[in-house]
């Protein structure tokens, strides 16, 4: 009823738009069923902790997964982050302060985790890691890992390019001082036949981003193919192709709204998503079913969320989910 | 802390003349106002968030609180002094990664590492102060122009060094052990778990106030903090103060360094870029002026307390974290005003 007058009022004023914005996101999360406690456990409080900077695309997919989760379990959701390894681990151990009732942790910085995923697990407490941190998750005493293998995602991406006839690659690293994303370049270098560098940007910088991987394009006439670590920085990554002149093609890990309709009009070659959405969903629900029924996972080794390889004809099925920030 | 004396003696007139001196000199302290200020935030936290007052969460904010006032106490005489140190932020990553590839490379005691990551470390803080008085810029250039050297060279050597952008463990090495007992050990005190780093925290403070209050150089920093040139005339070695000074708070960034590298085994490279901002803003809070010459060590343990309670604070009062910036920043406003209003109090009463 409300949509349908809302509609109504709408079109009868001059000078709106009849297509997107906030009328036509609104109606969608009018469509979206309120996620309702759908189990009559008691509801417990878990807290996630990761390893993101402020307004990170990447890790706002991951959360809306996790609150989704939250809502069908009755839990009560936490979410705290910081990019510096001694942040997190104060965030981790006033989460344990507040004795949680189960811990998510990204092991980005596995290191500097160790000791306070430690106390964790002696207090008592439940902790999976997703995202970062397959290596070292079963050895801090985690029930499970949720994500990918990095550098399996890295092979995948060589896999590709070699597929694509490539020869010269470039991998821009965004955030220097994680081990994951090195990973990924390593695998990808290893897979990959040609030749492939690292080149590292301030991520937290997209202007500087952009130029950096310009000079690049610009210094180097034969590189045919940039892969970027980060769904925004693709974008970027096109804009200095299309500066600098260049031929190559752009490739990306994960997805947003941009690279699939990048993906669709062939700006971007392929992407490689590991499904966030699906990390901070099945975290939640796997601490749930464990709280609830002592279930886990895997059987001791991580749960994979990726690499999945999407090109053109994948991201039109992906489209509106990527616009609605679940993909 | 002075207290007012609570019975009058029996004395005649003197007596009252005696207790005014006295309140005078706590309202003309420069902590005050950042004293009402972290009542005003505990008791606030206290009530919008219930874990907040557990021992065990007490112990986690003064450990954040320590690993910021280790810093903003020498950073907090350095802006006594009329100066800033921009660098002090990065160059605490210097210091753990000094200390840890030097220890990896040359496959030495641990504690070589340590002396050599001090030396180093000092050398950084000497530079800043010896560039500062020779070509006479502003601090803010200098040490903009170190913390940007710094942060390239802390990649670009472990890069070149490790192969990646983080150290290789040190953790099964000689003398590990016994230098994480120093500076990342902690202790459980009825069931509060405290870091070595609090001790660390009170005793550079401590020794930082008895060098204001109680030492000739103490004097030399204020005078040199109130107008370099007016110092210089009456005979105040303006130089060697500000050197001092700087090694000062490279000496602290060694012991934050150490700290980082031996609770964590590994350091990352790109990290501490931005701190140094946080150290000024508790040194700021706690009642030091932007332009020198006044200001407390005390202060600044105060400030770095805050900051450590509005931090963890709002984990425990399970708010959404996208807000914190906004909060420190309307709180640094708010200790600002405080502060100044109390001064021109103290300073009318007089």
């Amino acid at each position: 009823m409300g949509a349908v007058l809302a509609a109504v009022l709408g079109a009868s004023l001059m000078g709106c738009s009849s297509t997107g914005g906030k009328r036509a996101e609104d109606r969608a999360a009018q469509a979206a069923a309120e996620s309702r406690s759908a189990v009559n456990t008691p509801r417990w409080t878990f807290a996630m902790v990761t390893h993101s900077g402020d307004g990170d695309t990447f890790w706002d997919i991951v959360q809306k997964g996790a609150k989704m989760a939250a809502g069908k379990d009755n839990i009560n959701f936490l979410y705290s982050h910081n990019d510096e390894a001694q942040q997190q681990a104060q965030l981790i151990q006033a989460a344990i302060d507040k004795k949680v009732d189960g811990l998510i942790v990204t092991l980005a910085k596995p290191d500097a985790m160790k000791d306070v995923v430690a106390k964790a697990v002696k207090a008592g407490i439940p902790v999976i890691t997703v995202n970062s941190g397959s290596a070292e998750s079963k050895q801090f005493g985690a029930l499970t890992h949720i994500g990918q293998d990095e550098s399996i995602a890295g092979e995948a991406v060589g896999d590709e390019l070699n597929k694509r006839g490539r020869k010269k690659a470039l991998c821009i690293l965004h955030e220097q001082g994680n081990v994951g994303h090195e990973q990924r370049c390593a695998g990808a270098k290893k897979a990959f036949d040609g030749e492939m560098q690292s080149l590292y940007v301030e991520g937290t910088n997209m202007p500087d981003v952009q130029a950096s991987i310009e000079a690049k394009l610009q210094a180097d006439k034969d590189i045919d193919a940039v892969v970027t670590l980060g769904a925004p920085f693709a974008d970027a990554a096109v804009k200095a192709k299309r500066t600098a002149g260049s031929k190559a093609e752009i490739d990306t890990f994960d997805l947003n709204a941009k690279v699939a309709t990048a993906l669709q009009d062939k700006t971007l070659g392929f992407a490689v998503d590991q499904q966030p959405y699906l990390q901070g969903y099945e975290a939640v629900d796997l601490l749930w079913l464990y709280r609830y029924n002592r279930n886990v996972l895997g059987g001791g080794r991580p749960v994979l969320t990726g690499p999945q390889v999407i090109t053109a004809q994948d991201a039109a099925q992906l489209a509106e989910y990527t616009k609605r920030g679940t993909r | 802390m002075t207290a007012t004396p609570g019975q009058p003696a029996p004395a005649g007139a003197d007596e009252r003349l005696l207790r005014t001196s006295q309140l005078r000199k706590l309202l003309g302290r420069p902590e005050l106002g950042s004293l009402v200020g972290a009542v005003a935030v505990f008791i606030f936290f206290s009530i919008v968030a219930d874990s907040f007052l557990r021992a065990t969460s007490l112990g986690t904010v003064l450990y954040a609180a320590s690993t910021i006032g280790i810093m903003a106490a020498p950073v907090a005489l350095l802006m006594i002094g009329g100066e800033f140190d921009l660098s002090a932020g990065v160059m605490v990553t210097s210091s753990a990664l000094i200390s840890s590839m030097f220890s990896y490379q040359m496959t030495a005691n641990v504690w070589v590492g340590v002396f050599v990551s001090l030396l180093v470390t000092l050398a950084f803080g000497a530079f800043n102060g010896f560039m500062l008085t020779r070509t006479k810029l502003p601090s803010f250039i200098i040490t903009l122009g170190t913390f940007l050297m710094l942060t390239g060279l802390n990649l670009g050597f472990t890069k070149l060094i490790s192969g990646t952008v983080s150290t290789k463990a040190i953790g099964d090495m000689e003398g590990f052990a016994s230098a994480r007992k120093v500076f990342a050990s902690e202790w459980t005190v009825g069931g509060v778990e405290l870091k070595v780093t609090i001790l660390w925290w009170a005793l550079l403070v401590a020794v930082a106030t008895w060098i204001l209050l109680r030492t000739r150089f103490g004097n030399w920093i204020y005078a040199v903090g109130g107008g370099a040139d007016a110092a210089r005339a009456v005979g105040v070695p303006v130089i060697r103060t500000k050197i001092g000074l700087y090694l000062g708070v490279a000496f602290a960034a060694w012991v934050s360094g150490q700290h980082l590298l031996f609770s964590y085994d590994v350091v990352q490279s790109g990290e501490g870029v931005g701190n140094e901002l946080t150290y000024i803003i508790a040194a700021v809070i706690g009642g030091c002026l932007i332009t020198g010459g006044y200001g407390s060590a005390i202060g600044s343990a105060v400030g770095a307390f805050i900051f450590g309670m509005t931090g963890k604070g709002i984990v425990y009062a399970e708010w959404n974290p996208d807000w914190f910036k906004f909060f420190l920043g309307a709180m640094l406003l708010l200790a600002t005003l405080l502060n100044a209003w109390v001064r021109k109090r103290a300073e009318a009463t007089k």
